[in-house]
């Protein structure tokens, strides 16, 4: 087991610098331009491009730039924007509440949804009802997040507060430590929005790794000893059934926390992707640069652990 | 034995094992007739392929379709589209989608925006799926070395944060068709080359494989003529199954402004401009009809490919059936 975190580790370090490396290579060697005006941004001063230049070494070789700039983030310097005159980690670390916050409680909704549908589907499969929850998946999948997001505030704030009703606000974020009942209030329509896409999954998922279970010989074993279904279905097969539920959740959880963009520019949500959008469209390299190391660590970490829990929920997985 | 598609491509002799809908007397059936047989059955993706076939269709003579609508898709109508008050008037006889905030015909748009989403669909998709396979059939036939290094080439490829890096290479270079295809077909492909790697390990197993190479096949051509053939069934359905992720993608991008660049038409950017300023609360067929092609389009993509899988891979079925 020892063995297996240091390399699951070790990969995971390889993966963040080959991830460092290519963000590096796209904004020093291949954007076009003067890569320090480039990271000032638009509007930017002599003085500043100066700045920037001494902080990344940038009339040093392109390999001492790299080791520089590496050296910062193993120190946890996600870099300076010269726009925001704060550290890129300062900005991201004000924003992070707001995207954990968006997307744990979207995955509560998605699990409450994506799980018992797909138990239903499986437990009946070919019925009407495992038809119904197909068509669920199928639909859920098929509609993007900004058009679910889109929907929801056009009809749960935009003609709800006409007809008088002001139960769903449009946008804004209220901190949980404030307030928790606005705090919900303010999340439930991107709450939905996002779970949509990520509860037609699970429930698919949910549904494939239940029937595989339930053919299996235990499962036959537990029925023969006299058990009742419900108990077969939910001590026996849904236990590791759900594995792949857990590795999925962690893995969708790890990209989440870097950003639900989409989620955010529907509801002016101020967290890590919209950090990232504005960034963009004011040419804040440093912020973006930012948010894609951290987005990638948070993948990375969310990885090894998913794979670390999977060892530990599947007993059938040796550790080499 | 399984079925699988070599049979029709090699000139092999059809599985022996009769499939679901097998007819009384014997009569020998390629696997692909057997799978359309079965895919006739299912109205669901009957109707899916007549929809995708459909948009197609109006893809390839958008133009023709706005000329004869006679309001083009970037042509300003002030006086006909909006009211004088400026906003914009709805669906009525002359601009069946209504028209938007500068008095353009949403139709006439909805039709140009399929465009830009099959094509970026299809190609994004054709490019993931090349590489894809590729890649994947090397790593799982040569295994070793050449396989752990290509598998862990794949598994970075899937840790990228990919909207954030989509984002980032898009700021970097300007946004276009092109990079749009490029950046979708960049993440996509080592999906791809992880489904088609498990495949080819099990297929490596096989006795013909064995067969062949105590022929003196080359490796080349084990691959290319033994190997691929039965990779077909699994590389249609999942390229089904990806072609609406890669429109909404290229929707996505083009609802951030990364995308195709305005004005030319996308669902993307269309809904983007229906949100913009809240737009949409007055104009609800501004937002709802671009939403309505994309949710169509990829349902019956997503609806094809579904059906796809089951007439395809009979041994599902079967396990089913037998409960």
């Amino acid at each position: 087991m020892g063995r297996f975190i240091v390399r699951r580790l070790m990969f995971g370090v390889i993966v963040l610098l080959v991830i460092s490396f290519a963000v590096f290579a796209l904004f020093f060697l291949l954007a076009p331009g003067d890569p320090a005006a480039n990271f000032v941004g638009r509007g930017a001063t002599e003085q500043s491009i100066q700045e920037a230049r001494e902080r990344y070494g940038l009339d040093k070789p392109w390999y001492q730039q790299y080791g520089q700039y590496v050296g910062r983030l193993v120190q946890g310097d996600l870099g300076f924007s010269f726009r925001n005159r704060e550290p890129v980690r300062d900005t991201l670390i004000d924003r992070l509440p707001v995207t954990a916050s968006l997307a744990g409680g979207a995955a509560v909704l998605w699990l409450l949804v994506g799980i018992p549908i797909g138990i239903l589907a499986a437990t009946k499969p070919r019925s009407l009802r495992d038809r119904a929850a197909t068509f669920f998946a199928l639909g859920g999948l098929s509609m993007p997040t900004f058009v679910v997001g889109l929907l929801l505030l056009y009809l749960f704030f935009y003609r709800l507060t006409i007809a008088g009703v002001d139960a769903f606000p449009g946008n804004g974020y209220v901190a949980l430590t404030q307030d928790p009942f606005e705090w919900a209030r303010h999340l439930i329509l991107p709450w939905i929005a996002l779970a949509t896409v990520y509860a037609a999954q699970y429930s698919r998922i949910t549904r494939g790794s239940l029937l595989e279970v339930l053919g299996e010989d235990y499962i036959r074993t537990a029925r023969a000893k006299g058990l009742s279904e419900r108990r077969v279905t939910y001590r026996h097969g849904l236990r590791s059934a759900l594995t792949p539920v857990v590795t999925l959740l962690g893995i969708d959880l790890g990209g989440l926390l870097g950003g639900a963009i989409v989620t955010e520019a529907v509801f002016g949500l101020g967290g890590i992707g919209q950090a990232a959008i504005q960034a963009v469209f004011v040419g804040d390299l440093p912020v973006i640069f930012g948010t894609v190391m951290l987005a990638a660590f948070f993948i990375v970490i969310s990885s090894i652990v998913v794979d670390i829990l999977y060892a530990v929920l599947d007993s059938r997985v040796r550790l080499a | 034995m399984t079925v699988t598609a070599d049979s029709v491509t090699e000139g092999r002799p059809p599985s022996a094992e009769p499939g679901p809908l097998a007819p009384k007397r014997i009569e020998g059936r390629t696997p692909l007739q057997l799978a359309w047989a079965r895919l006739r059955q299912d109205r669901v993706s009957l109707l899916a392929a007549c929809t995708i076939v459909l948009l197609v269709l109006v893809a390839i003579f958008a133009s023709v379709l706005t000329d004869l609508i006679g309001h083009g898709p970037n042509e300003q109508f002030r006086q006909e589209g909006l009211q004088p008050n400026g906003i914009a008037n709805g669906p009525n006889g002359d601009f069946w989608f209504g028209a938007d905030n500068l008095g353009r015909d949403v139709l006439s748009r909805v039709i140009h925006g399929t465009r830009v989403s099959l094509l970026v669909g299809v190609l994004a998709t054709a490019f993931a799926v090349v590489i894809g396979t590729v890649i994947g059939t090397m790593a799982g036939y040569y295994g070793g070395k050449i396989d752990t290094f290509l598998s862990r080439t794949m598994d970075v490829f899937l840790s990228f944060p990919f909207l954030l890096f989509a984002i980032s290479l898009v700021s970097v270079f300007q946004p276009s068709l092109r990079i749009s295809v490029f950046v979708i077909a960049f993440f996509t492909w080592a999906n791809v080359g992880r489904i088609v790697r498990g495949q080819v390990l099990s297929i490596r197993e096989k006795e013909y494989i064995e067969a062949a190479r105590s022929l003196g096949a080359s490796d080349a051509r084990i691959m290319a003529v033994d190997v691929l053939p039965n990779l077909v069934a699994p590389i249609i359905v999942y390229s089904t199954l990806l072609i609406p992720t890669a429109i909404v993608f290229e929707a996505t991008l083009s609802f951030l402004g990364l995308g195709v660049i305005p004005p030319t038409p996308t669902w993307g950017n269309m809904i983007a401009e229906a949100q913009n300023g809240g737009y949409y609360q007055v104009a609800p067929w501004f937002l709802m009809f671009p939403s309505l092609a994309l949710f169509v389009t990829t349902l019956a993509f997503n609806l094809l490919g579904d059906g796809l899988r089951d007439a395809l891979d009979p041994r599902a079925a079967r396990v089913l059936a037998r409960k």
